[in-house]
């Protein structure tokens, strides 16, 4: 093509909007999982500045920071965007996305322009959320959203509808996704790779696809109905017509609670790629980590109604609720085992992804144990709804799904971006976030043992709670500290980090046969594979997987 | 007796298992006001604290194991810089040790199973069926009513029981409703909380076996003053009970001197929400004033029952309590000022 003799200026500009049209217009599925986790991040640094908002008033009793509606629109917000517009979006659009055609050798999705549909649902779902803030006032509901709090009797004007359609036209997307991401880890997988050999993390996202697709339809469904509840005076869930409050709860959790697993599931599979490389041993026991997967997909449809222990069950019902939940921490404890055998006669190297893996399988375990403890039925009727679940849920999201995507990012990023995150501001990054996350949830179970319950936009003094707010609060703000470190890291490594190379970690799947950052194509030659660990296979021609698999 | 010695033992016993339980029953003596779980007042919520000791301290030894493992080998096999070109021997697993590790957490789940289900049959077979003094709780946005529908009772936010003793037990049965949302009934020391939802009505019982007042508040998201929903539970010995309850049953007493003020009452439509038994106000939005003086607190907020804060409270609802359903009825400094001394007879 020959160049025209144009103005340079006009030229800049061109390249500009030329550069924001291919990326607009992209069906790469490695720019679709940028994107998304460039809008997941995005969406995070608020999640997380609705929470300091929140911690900086409870730091005393009685303050004056916001006032109780404002509290109750943050922590209705928090908890919505930190589930369907970070997690969710982060581990299964970005994560997923960006990694699995280039694990399993791939090109690009199944269906690239259904990808970048996927995306632009999510981005506009969450954008209209948030666009409820500039109509009126956002949503005040809590992210369960709990009927009949939610019928216009109780909650008027439109912040509720907003809530409604927003993470209706973001569950679209996310199960449209998920069919992609299935579609491609079975049908697009390289030649010789069975799926008895595809990484770890790839099987999770396949176990972790079929949840979305069977968990995300119950609410769905459930976010119609209370649409034709608010627009058409339909009276599925208003009590004073004679609907239910608890059939919303039934089809809120029948999503809700695999739901945990959706996210967390993702987490498992990166800390199943981290521990292996940065001991330098193959994972032990690959085929009951993929089992645990398997099992814990299937039992976390059995649990639901755990979140519903106070609502009076009978008997059995909640007997057979915690037996399941507790059935749920063998797989959970299997995969634990695993990873620590693999740590067993290891050489552990401690860069910064291995420290944040380290972190998640300490943390991890106690908020399974907390777990476990929530499962005992009467033990529940206290703490249930107190500071105590707040503290729970939060060590299992950032003590396991941050820690876990934190380390993922810190893995990945050199692939991504041809450059190496700084490992000095990494590990302040992991200490920061590992003291401010004990000081900022573990007083939280405190708290609620005393008999705080969540959702209070204040309290009285007196109560025993100051001083596991206050500790609370400190911790929240460390853990702000670390995330503006994580974020210099981020630009000042994009600019000026280490060459990445192809394979900064001497790893032994495929997404480190390719440049960093691959071309758009993946592969120049699509790699045959034999093994588990096709680099392993390169790199160790006399001592090949395939020979012990 | 026998019973409840073998109770503390085990609860001694499992504390010293638990130093996470440890630290915390020390902390709470430390800081706690009348509303810690960790603090039981009653066998309900005592049969809760039992068991929580007993998870904790199994948690504990998992813990440690798991953790101590952990630990040990980050330290042990620690890359040495001797060591950075080779690779350690690949293990690929191994059928024995994996099947132990998950028979071995089966087991564990088992038992806690067969825990679970006693502990969840034996609360609810506890629950006498008979004999219990029942009081109908109703949910409001945002304060509690109470209605002892066999003593012909009715009051807001402040309930009173009697308190029970092993020679002379007196059982409340709470019918646990809701007038709006879901709201849930918590009230820590003495039982765990059930949830308050419209058209599913739930019941609970417990026992208060000293006297006191028991701190609680509504746990369950309400709406914009969930935060200001407190519970007291006001727990007296028979003989304070009934006489609370004989006070509480007659009507409203009419005082010539405050006339001016019950002209404000009757005339500002305070009762169209309000009842007061002995007069033409039956309302039922907001609480019934019948006997309002007997309260400490006011707006199920602990605001203290007092001529000034009644005064603040009727100029203006909304300052004290944001986006409270009592509206701001524009009353003049000297009618408020009538009104409250009319309030202040309703003893």
């Amino acid at each position: 093509m020959t160049t025209l003799p144009i103005e340079a200026g006009l030229q800049q500009e061109r390249d500009i909007t030329s550069v924001l049209h291919g990326w607009v217009t992209t069906v790469d599925h490695k720019r679709i999982g940028i994107l998304y986790m460039l809008a997941t991040l995005l969406f995070f640094g608020v999640g997380g500045i609705e929470a300091l908002v929140m911690r900086w008033q409870l730091a005393k009793p009685q303050a004056g920071v916001v006032g109780p509606d404002a509290f109750n629109q943050l922590f209705t917000m928090h908890g919505t965007t930190m589930i369907f517009f970070v997690v969710m979006p982060m581990v299964l659009g970005a994560f997923g996305n960006y990694l699995i055609p280039l694990m399993i050798g791939a090109r690009d999705m199944a269906f690239p322009r259904l990808n970048a549909m996927s995306f632009w649902l999510f981005l506009f779902g969450g954008l209209l959320t948030y666009f409820s803030f500039i109509a009126g006032g956002a949503p005040s509901i809590g992210w369960f959203a709990y009927a009949p709090l939610t019928e216009y009797a109780f909650s008027r004007g439109t912040s509720t509808d907003y809530w409604i359609l927003g993470l209706l036209v973001a569950g679209i997307g996310t199960v449209a996704g998920a069919i992609n991401l299935v579609t491609t880890i079975l049908t697009m997988r390289a030649p010789g790779m069975k799926l008895s050999m595809v990484p770890l993390f790839v099987w999770i996202m396949l176990i972790d696809a079929f949840l979305v697709v069977f968990a995300l339809p119950p609410l769905t469904a459930a976010q119609i109905m209370l649409l034709l509840d608010r627009m058409l005076g339909a009276h599925f869930f208003d009590t004073n017509a004679g609907g239910s409050a608890l059939l919303w709860q039934h089809l809120f959790w029948f999503f809700g609670h695999p739901e945990v697993y959706i996210m967390v599931l993702p987490a498992f599979g990166i800390i199943s790629e981290l521990v292996p490389v940065f001991s330098r041993k193959v994972i032990f026991g690959y085929e009951s980590v993929a089992l645990a997967t398997l099992a814990i997909g299937f039992i976390s449809f059995g649990v639901w109604a755990h979140h519903m222990f106070a609502v009076g069950m009978s008997s059995t019902l909640d007997s057979i609720f915690a037996g399941v939940s507790l059935l749920i921490a063998v797989p959970t404890g299997i995969k634990i085992f695993n990873w620590v055998a693999t740590l067993y006669g290891g050489r552990i190297r401690l860069a910064t992804p291995m420290l944040f893996a380290l972190g998640f399988l300490a943390m991890f375990v106690i908020g399974g144990l907390t777990g476990i403890m929530l499962a005992c039925v009467p033990f529940d009727w206290q703490v249930t709804d107190s500071y105590f679940v707040v503290g729970h849920f939060h060590w299992v999201a950032f003590g396991g799904i941050v820690l876990a995507v934190m380390g993922g990012v810190y893995y990945w990023f050199p692939k991504a971006t041809g450059r190496m995150l700084s490992e000095r501001m990494g590990r302040w990054h992991f200490w920061l976030l590992f003291i401010g996350f004990l000081l900022t949830f573990g007083p939280m179970h405190a708290a609620g043992l005393l008999g705080m319950p969540r959702r209070v936009y204040t309290y009285l003094p007196g109560r025993g709670w100051e001083i596991w707010n206050l500790l609370s609060t400190i911790g929240a703000f460390v853990l702000g500290v670390g995330f503006a470190i994580f974020f210099v890291n981020l630009f000042v490594s994009l600019a000026r980090g280490a060459p990445a190379g192809d394979d900064p970690w001497d790893a032994w799947t495929l997404e480190w046969a390719t440049t960093s950052p691959p071309p758009a194509y993946n592969f120049e030659k699509i790699p045959v594979v034999r093994s588990r660990r096709p680099l392993w296979d390169l790199k160790h021609p006399d001592d090949p997987d395939w020979k012990h698999e | 007796m026998v019973q409840r010695h073998r109770h503390h033992q085990c609860h001694r016993l499992a504390a010293l298992l638990s130093p996470i339980a440890f630290v915390l029953v020390a902390a709470q003596s430390v800081f706690a006001a009348n509303l810690s779980t960790l603090d039981p007042a009653g066998p309900a919520s005592e049969s809760i604290l039992n068991l929580l000791m007993l998870v904790t301290a199994i948690s504990a030894v998992i813990f440690v194991a798991v953790i101590g493992t952990l630990i040990y080998c980050i330290v042990r096999f620690r890359e040495t810089s001797a060591q950075a070109n080779s690779e350690p021997p690949q293990l690929y697993g191994s059928a024995p040790i994996e099947t132990a590790w998950t028979v071995g957490p089966i087991l564990i789940v088992f038992v806690l199973a067969l825990v679970i289900v006693r502990t969840v049959v034996e609360a609810r077979q506890a629950d006498p069926q008979t004999g219990a003094m029942t009081v109908r709780v109703i949910g409001h946005q945002w304060w509690w009513e109470y209605v002892y529908p066999d003593q012909s009772v009715v009051t807001a936010n402040e309930m009173h029981v009697p308190v029970s003793s092993p020679n002379a037990r007196r059982p409340i049965h709470l019918r646990l409703e809701s007038a709006d949302v879901i709201h849930s009934f918590w009230a820590p020391r003495l039982a765990g909380k059930t949830d308050m939802i419209p058209g599913h009505p739930n019941d609970m019982w417990f026992e208060a076996t000293q006297p006191g007042v028991f701190h609680g508040q509504c746990a369950e998201y309400c709406g914009s003053q969930h935060a200001n929903m407190l519970i007291r539970v006001v727990a007296e010995s028979p003989a304070e009970f009934e006489q609370w309850l004989a006070a509480q049953r007659n009507p409203a007493v009419d005082t010539p001197a405050v006339a001016a003020g019950r002209e404000v009452f009757f005339t500002r439509t305070c009762s169209n929400c309000h009842a007061i038994r002995g007069t033409s106000a039956t309302g039922t939005v907001g609480p019934d004033l019948t006997h309002l003086m007997s309260r400490q607190t006011i707006a199920a907020a602990e605001i203290p029952n007092d001529r000034k804060n009644l005064a603040a409270w009727l100029a203006d609802p909304g300052a004290m309590k944001p986006s409270c359903r009592m509206p701001d009825l524009k009353l003049s400094p000297a009618q408020i000022d009538s009104l409250v001394s009319y309030l202040e007879t309703l003893r």
